[in-house]
């Protein structure tokens, strides 16, 4: 009985810290709201982020070659292939691919990569909020 | 007399000298960068594969890759910018399994397709076979090396599309 205790006060013990592992783990919302503070500051008259704004940015060339749907496609709950490399893209929309907008470094690092691809410079924390608005907002 | 007794010196050391340098030679560069196609790092693997195959990095010398990650927010047209720590392990990977011998000379390009070696090797592929909608581009060694993903690029399994 002990060594049943103390096995399962082990596991309990494993999964706490396992937890606290992945702490950095987020959802999409939780995503989502980070950028709101900045949003706020940075956008007059701020009035929360919209699906169908994130739509239009998304499909849009920037005075760029590329728009988002040059990799990700018009529907990013299918996999995209990369413009130049051909490479497989694995789909963007949550609904379609859990492990999305679940790791704000790893969000960050692609958000500064493509918006710099696409734009030539940083996405606003308004458009990235729109852009969240419309990719949650897509269902498989 | 002097004659035969200077060849059988040229005969017992000379020869199997120079046999056992050429030898030597050979395996040196058989086995050059043998270590820059079987060395795996999940890191490496997991950011330089997400856009394209994760070059291995024996394809290129050290000072090429050196400059590739001193570059990377403008990588071939790309911003493919990574946080510093990323940085410093991925280049450390790739920096000490980078090409020897032959691929171990820095001719000053970062494309691999560009280097004296990787020119010589393929100088055999018909330019039509480079313009293929399946091969598209050099960068694309996945189209007729099917085991690039493992760093498997031996001759004899290339099959290239038609």
């Amino acid at each position: 009985m002990r060594t049943f205790r103390s096995i399962v006060g082990l596991l309990l013990a494993g999964l706490l810290g396992l937890s606290g592992f992945t702490a950095s783990a987020a959802t999409p919302v939780e995503i989502q709201r980070s950028f709101e503070p900045a949003a706020r500051a940075g956008t007059p008259g701020f009035s929360g982020f919209s699906a169908a704004r994130g739509q239009q940015f998304f499909s849009s060339a920037h005075g760029n070659d590329w728009s988002c749907t040059s990799c990700h496609t018009a529907s990013p709950v299918a996999p995209g292939r990369h413009a130049k490399t051909g490479k497989e893209i694995a789909a963007l929309a949550p609904a379609a691919n859990p492990q999305r907008f679940t790791d704000a470094a790893k969000v960050e690092k692609w958000f500064k990569r493509n918006c710099n691809d696409v734009l030539g410079r940083i996405c606003s924390a308004q458009e990235k909020g729109d852009v969240l608005a419309y990719l949650m907002s897509l269902a498989k | 007399m002097r004659n035969t007794f200077k060849r059988k010196i040229f005969d017992s050391i000379v020869w199997p000298v120079s046999l056992l340098l050429a030898f030597g030679l050979l395996i040196d560069d058989a086995s050059a960068g043998t270590k820059g196609f079987s060395a795996t790092n999940a890191t490496w693997k997991a950011e330089c594969g997400s856009c394209h195959l994760a070059y291995p990095p024996g394809l290129l010398p050290a000072p090429a890759w050196r400059r590739m990650m001193a570059g990377l927010d403008k990588h071939f047209g790309t911003d493919a910018s990574i946080d510093a720590r990323t940085a410093a392990e991925i280049g450390a990977f790739l920096e000490n399994n980078a090409g020897q011998g032959k691929r171990g000379s820095d001719s000053g390009t970062l494309r691999v397709s560009e280097t004296p070696w990787f020119r010589r090797k393929h100088d055999e592929v018909a330019a039509s076979t480079w313009k293929n909608p399946k091969v598209r581009t050099a960068a694309n060694c996945t189209a007729c090396h099917a085991g690039a993903e493992r760093a498997d690029f031996d001759e004899h399994a290339v099959r290239i599309p038609r």
